[in-house]
């Protein structure tokens, strides 16, 4: 199954590096990895897409909470969430293919962000599932390239992750 | 007190109690070497090779349970600590292991005896540090042995560029006396209604099976599993990290488990109703095949390490803690019990494990022209009383140290186990023999093991460091040599040994004594000779059998009940 797992680490050097070497010296297979600065400068969050049977993700949860610089680990599987990833589209648009994808883009909620002559870049925010979707939506379309941000979730409700006190 | 990054360093090492570091110096650590040089607090053994200084200082961590300090140079220096410090790794032992590295502004450069110390180790340490700046050295060094010494231990390195250590900057110096690290917070005190619930499936065990491991010594809680289990009068077997913890002389222990444990022990642990594992982290040596693994058993598992519980084997009762603390809750609560319940039970399955024991696995067919590997580890225990610290490389030897001598105290029995690091025996012998000098202290190896780090004997000559080893040279890299007769149809590839040295000779260039034992009648006399000599080290070269074999044994993806016996 598919899990989102969210990790809060210290802004050290090598903090990325801990994280990536953990899952492939122990051969855990990462979907995508996502990492940014937070509100607090002290901490990155990273945003890890994996998947495993019930064990293995135990087993992931619990590795990472071992690496000395990670604070706070949360599998999203446990807890409401919301997942958004961002990706950006270019296709191939010409004559009615340039109606074909302003409509997809729309249905998808997607904007565009760039056009040429030959050309649309579409931009869409979503859930996993719904990014999927869209490309399957394309159908015969020539895609140019892809590039997506990988998943990032948030728990919904008032609460965020806690980081432990001292 | 204003100081330098070299001078603190030494400092700290002496806040924290340190009194040896065991070393190799080169440029990238000269303002350390000359910092250690202008005191006499910390003494400085000088090794030969930087695996040597490491696998030193854990015989040094493993016999005293403090932890071990290593301080070898950049580069090359660093690269060969790593086998050191993966073994102390895989089997938790605590070490603080200083690392030189090249200037800060040459870093990335490619440049002399540079290598990313911080990146190779990162997978074999328990955590590193690089300090970037003289102002956070006695932070960090403070952080690394808390991390090392505190929870599941483990070796820490600290890497430190030479611009760190200038002797001409100087900054103000005062020790941290706390750490508090929001990001690592082990837990000590297990769960109360865990610790209930386990105590509760012990007491009612009707085919109960004690189960231990490198944790209750590294977490020196020998005299609480003692306890415990002649309170409940449960057999107990101990993995080869575990030995000593409970005394092997003991009725109640059945020997070591696993791939060579008794027979007793592994079909005890296929038939047990109530698996109590404490310390012991499930490894596939001790687990056989994990599908016929324990059929019938409900599972208890105390470890300090979460990541350890349910990794290879799901168990019922999980309790996270350190098991001193574990155990003296559990025995409070077996007191309140009135201890074990199903004792009528628990006579039949004495009965039964009495019938295993008596197959007698361990027994071996003597010989009077040729030496029996096994009779020598016997006549050690005799000769040292069972009271040796006994180190071992590995292969053969290791296995039957493990089954002949029987440890009956904790920290005595010093092997390398998770990682089977060849090389280790001496050095940790040294190590162990720095630290005890009054004590015995021997190395039971092979003609392989020793010479990946027989330039340790010259260390131990300008150290006065008198350990006796004990070589069962077979001429034969064993272990690989067993494999190969039992699994590839006698095909012994590279597993004979051409060219010996002679090691008598050997022994003696490097100022030691040495003895070549080619008769089964003259084993003990020799034993006692070289242990007579208190102040030398004395390498007995034991011919033995080449065609012996360690037995019983569980073949790889067998289960504990398929095991051959001799």
């Amino acid at each position: 199954m598919r899990h989102i797992i969210s990790i809060l680490m210290e802004n050290e050097a090598g903090a990325l590096s801990r994280v990536a070497g953990l899952f492939s010296a122990r051969g855990y297979n990462i979907e995508s990895l996502c990492v940014a600065p937070t509100h607090d400068e002290s901490l990155s969050r990273l945003t890890l897409v994996t998947s495993g049977d019930e064990q293995v993700i135990e087993q992931i949860v619990k590795q990472l909470n071992k690496l000395i610089d990670v604070v706070k680990v949360q599998d999203m599987a446990d807890t409401a969430h919301i997942e958004r990833e961002l990706m950006l589209v270019k296709l191939q648009a010409f004559d009615a293919v340039r109606e074909e994808v302003y409509r997809l883009a729309d249905i998808f909620r997607g904007q565009i962000i760039d056009v040429t002559e030959s050309s649309y870049t579409v931009q869409l925010v979503g859930p996993g599932n719904k990014l999927d979707a869209f490309i399957d939506a394309l159908g015969s379309i020539p895609v140019v390239e892809i590039v997506r941000s990988g998943a990032l979730g948030i728990s919904r409700g008032p609460r965020g992750m806690l980081v432990p006190e001292v | 007190m204003e100081l330098s990054g070299g001078e603190i360093l030494v400092e700290c090492l002496k806040s924290e109690g340190v009194d040896t570091v065991f070393g190799y110096p080169g440029g990238a650590v000269l303002h350390i070497y000359d910092a250690l040089f202008q005191q006499e607090e910390v003494q400085h053994v000088l090794v030969r090779h930087e695996q040597g200084a490491v696998h030193m200082a854990d015989g040094f961590a493993r016999a005293t349970g403090k932890p071990g300090v290593v301080l070898v140079t950049s580069g090359p220096g660093a690269t060969n600590a790593v086998t050191g410090i993966a073994t102390a790794h895989m089997d938790s032992i605590p070490l603080v292991v200083f690392t030189g590295q090249v200037h800060s502004a040459l870093i990335g450069n490619d440049a002399f005896q540079e290598v990313d110390n911080v990146g190779i180790t990162r997978p074999c340490v328990k955590h590193n540090f690089m300090v970037k700046d003289v102002s956070e050295m006695a932070e960090t060094i403070k952080k690394a042995f808390y991390v090392a010494t505190t929870g599941r231990p483990g070796p820490v390195v600290v890497d430190i560029p030479k611009d760190v250590t200038d002797p001409k900057v100087k900054i103000p110096f005062e020790y941290p006396e706390k750490v508090a690290m929001r990001s690592y917070q082990p837990t000590e005190k297990g769960h109360s209604g865990q610790i209930r619930k386990a105590v509760d499936l012990i007491v009612n065990a009707e085919r109960p099976m004690i189960y231990t491991g490198g944790g209750v010594v590294l977490g020196r809680a020998g005299d609480e599993l003692t306890h415990f289990t002649q309170k409940l009068g449960y057999p107990i077997t101990q993995t080869l990290m575990g030995l000593g913890a409970y005394p092997s002389s003991d009725k109640q222990h059945l020997g070591m488990l696993g791939m060579h444990g008794t027979y007793e022990a592994n079909m005890g642990m296929h038939h047990c109703d109530v698996l109590i594992a404490i310390g012991a982290r499930f490894d596939d040596r001790v687990t056989g095949d994990l599908s016929k693994f324990c059929p019938h058993a409900k599972i208890v598992h105390v470890d300090i390490d979460p990541s350890s519980i349910s990794k290879n084997v799901v168990v019922d009762v999980p309790i996270v803690g350190a098991v001193k603390s574990v155990l003296t809750e559990m025995i409070e609560l077996v007191n309140q019990a009135g201890g074990a319940k199903k004792t009528k039970a628990l006579e039949a399955w004495w009965d039964q494990i009495e019938q295993w024991r008596g197959m007698k696995c361990l027994d071996y067919k003597w010989s009077d022209e040729i030496i029996k590997p096994q009779y020598v580890v016997q006549k050690l225990w005799e000769v040292t009383k069972g009271d040796a610290f006994v180190t071992s490389d590995v292969g053969q030897h290791q296995m039957w140290a493990a089954q002949y001598y029987g440890f009956n105290k904790p920290h005595r029995w010093i092997n390398s186990g998770g990682l089977g690091t060849m090389g280790f025996g001496l050095p940790a012998a040294l190590g162990a023999k720095w630290a005890h000098p009054d004590e015995e202290v021997a190395c039971i190896t092979g003609e392989g093991s020793i010479q990946m780090c027989s330039q340790e004997l010259s260390t131990a000559l300008q150290y006065n460091l008198p350990v006796k080893i004990v070589s069962l040279n077979n001429g034969y890299l064993g272990m690989v040599r067993q494999w190969q007769e039992f699994f590839y149809s006698g095909r012994y590839a590279m597993s004979y040994m051409e060219s010996l040295p002679d090691f008598v000779k050997l022994a003696e260039s490097y100022g030691h004594v040495g003895m070549r034992i080619e008769k089964p009648s003259d084993v003990e006399g020799a034993l006692k000779e070289a242990f007579a000599m208190k102040d030398r080290l004395v390498f007995m070269d034991f011919q033995t059998d080449p065609e012996e074999n360690v037995y019983p044994m569980v073949p790889a993806g067998a289960g504990l009940n398929e095991m051959i016996l001799v």
